[in-house]
């Protein structure tokens, strides 16, 4: 059983023209077993969050705090962080030429379980995965998201949760770049891997399309850098129809 | 001995001749030295009492006196000085480590030529030569504490496929200048592999000329600066014969405050080499600020009649979103970096066939990369 608790947490950006405030005051919370959604227009700081999560050096923690299981996750590196069972599938997977999926997978794997995988078990669990995500498995021999389409880049993200068992995951906009089919297939991925894992999921998303394959215990509306509702699944339903206009307001304030 | 002059070409060297006499002292203003920190090198460019480097004896290296006429010392007299290092060497050094493939000869075995030297000044007169027909792969092995000015003067006879690594480690404070003057047979494979870790300062010029039609020249470049090295890659192509190739990749990691690296690719296209192929880049990695990457590659076409010829230069900061995407996903920050940089060099890397020689290079740029990682963190220096 793990909690992420995230308390009044204010984060901003440090660019050439000063600091600017993005995160405004988050309460939130992800539980083992339950995923909560996060749904926004664009611009509002769904990614900030989840990068300040993560540990992104960018972006700075003004206020507030984040802790896992008890533990202070801003006092830890950004490797600490995933080595403590957080884990981040990002919106915009970077590319790192020269270096296999293979070779990071394994080199990712090893970090976070302390020891070197069997070589044997491990292919056979890699080749596993790969398979429920159908993904071709030629995949392993490429460089790291390097000419990856927009959906295999994501397949890839749900590839590495399913092998690195985080506590609680967050996707960030995993659905974005998928057509019909591909975001059938990702999804049953994160739903086998909630199924398996009983981890907590932080579901973040511009569009609702995701949640008719991956139901979310709580929706949260995300506007100008904090959460501003919070509904049950059929908070979905009238962002659906509505749209964000009715939280234009609120993005500015 | 005469002055010879040098054929039309402005990317030519001006003067070939083995006299020193015919050489000036660079000062550092000549367009061949301009980068180079002469004012630390002036002993290079004096006579005196200088060592010798030697090699270990075995099945293809012998100790040779340059007087005496061996096949490698006879193959290797066309070669001409064309600066003043290298023709001191090539007067004074009164011994040859002489590699010798003999003809239709393939061996499957890496030749490992040891080079050691004396305090001081070291004289390295290197000459390999690879019989028609023969296959070998040879790596000099320059793990040395003390300072050389060499000559490699190679020869790949028609035909014969020829690697030769040379591993320029060991601590950084020894001083290497070096000139390899290679020339490719018809229809010859050569692969030249210059990895550069240790030293306080290394300057590298190699030529490559072709003796035959379908000849194809491979040199290839990984190093790795930081704090207080200095690193020079010096390529001269010059393609005078038709249907050759060549082929120049130079890849550089740098860190610390004081590192300097320049690159200089020329290639000559001349007017009787049609049909050839030709492509250099040379890719430099910041791997921090402060470093300095001077890269110029030049590319002199006398006929439009080649199936093609291109060049790119570029060099770009280390990537920290790489870092952050690694980091992530549980990989310490040491061993991002480590796979960053691997992966930057794996061009390089994987041209290296033999899978213990490969992995041997690796190690060793790692220990590199890991030690300025350690470093970086004990005096909270943020890459
Ligand atoms: N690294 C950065 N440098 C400068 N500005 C930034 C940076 N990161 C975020 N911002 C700004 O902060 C705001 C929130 O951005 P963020 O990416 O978190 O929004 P988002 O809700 O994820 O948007 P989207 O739906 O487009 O993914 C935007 O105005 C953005 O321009
Ligand atoms: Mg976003």
């Amino acid at each position: 059983m793990s909690t992420l608790q995230i308390t009044d947490l204010h984060a901003s950006v440090v660019t050439d023209a000063g600091e600017t405030a993005i995160l405004k005051g988050v309460d939130l919370t992800v539980e083992s077993g339950r995923t909560q959604a996060v749904m926004g227009p664009n611009g509002s700081g769904k990614s900030t969050l989840a990068y300040v999560i993560a540990g992104h050096p960018k972006y700075t923690v003004t206020q507030g705090s984040i802790v896992l299981d008890g533990e202070d996750v801003l006092d830890m590196s950004v490797d600490e962080r995933a080595r403590a069972g957080l884990f981040l599938a990002m919106q915009y997977p970077v590319e790192v030429p020269g270096v296999s999926v293979s070779n990071f997978l394994r080199t990712s794997a090893t970090s976070i379980r302390g020891e070197a995988p069997k070589l044997r078990t491990w292919i056979a669990e890699m080749k596993e995965a790969m398979a429920g995500l159908q993904m071709d498995s030629t995949f392993a021999e490429r460089n790291v998201n390097e000419g990856f389409s927009g959906g295999e880049k994501k397949r890839h993200e749900i590839l590495q949760m399913s092998l690195l068992k985080p506590k609680i995951a967050i996707l960030d906009e995993t659905d974005s770049g998928l057509d019909v089919d591909a975001l059938r297939v990702v999804s049953d991925g994160v739903n086998q891997f909630r199924e398996d894992s009983g981890a907590g999921v932080l579901l973040i998303t511009h569009y609702t399309r995701i949640l008719r394959y991956i139901t979310p215990d709580v929706v949260n509306v995300f506007a100008g850098g904090r959460i501003v509702e919070t509904g049950g699944p059929k908070l979905a339903e009238v962002l659906e129809a509505d749209g964000y206009e009715r939280f234009a307001d609120l993005s500015t304030a | 001995m005469s002055t010879v002059q040098a054929p039309p070409s402005d990317l030519a060297p001006r003067i070939l001749s083995n006299d020193p006499g015919d050489h000036g002292t660079p000062h550092g203003r000549e367009e061949e030295w301009r980068f180079t920190p002469v004012a630390k090198l002036s002993d290079f460019f004096e006579s005196g009492q200088r060592g010798l480097v030697t090699a270990v004896e075995s099945e293809f290296v012998t100790m040779t006196p340059a007087e005496r006429n061996s096949s490698t010392v006879e193959k290797a007299a066309h070669w001409v000085a064309s600066d003043l290092p290298s023709a001191l060497v090539r007067t004074h050094a009164s011994s040859v480590v002489s590699v010798a493939i003999p003809a239709e000869r393939k061996v499957d075995e890496i030749v490992v030529v040891d080079l050691a030297g004396s305090e001081g000044l070291n004289y390295g007169r290197i000459e390999i030569c690879a019989g028609a027909f023969s296959k070998a792969t040879i790596v000099l092995r320059l793990d040395m504490t003390t300072d050389v000015s060499g000559i490699v003067v190679t020869d790949v006879a028609d035909q014969a496929d020829l690697t030769v690594l040379a591993l320029y480690d060991g601590p950084r404070t020894s001083r290497h200048v070096w000139q390899w003057g290679t020339t490719v047979g018809r229809d010859a494979s050569f692969l030249g592999l210059a990895i550069a870790l240790g030293g306080s300062i290394i300057r590298l010029r190699q030529n490559v000329r072709y003796a035959g039609p379908g000849g194809s020249a491979e040199l290839l470049g990984a190093f790795l600066a930081s704090d207080e090295q200095f690193q020079e890659f010096r390529i001269f192509v010059d393609h005078s014969e038709p249907h050759c190739v060549s082929n120049v990749v130079f890849k550089g990691a740098l860190s610390g405050a004081h590192a300097h690296t320049v690159w200089i690719g020329d290639v000559v296209v001349r007017r009787e080499a049609v049909g050839i192929e030709t492509y250099e880049l040379n890719r430099n990695l910041l791997l921090n600020d402060g470093p300095r990457a001077d890269s110029v590659p030049n590319l002199e076409l006398e006929t439009g009649d080649v199936v093609s010829a291109g060049h790119a230069s570029a060099t770009g900061r280390f990537d920290d979103e790489q870092l952050f995407y690694l980091q992530s996903r549980g990989i310490s920050e040491e061993l991002a970096r480590q796979l960053v940089v691997r992966g930057f060099f794996v061009e390089v890397l994987d041209k290296v066939k033999d899978a213990d020689l490969r992995r041997d290079v690796i190690r060793r740029i790692e220990e590199r990369i890991g030690m300025d990682a350690i470093e970086q963190q004990l005096t909270g220096v943020d890459a």
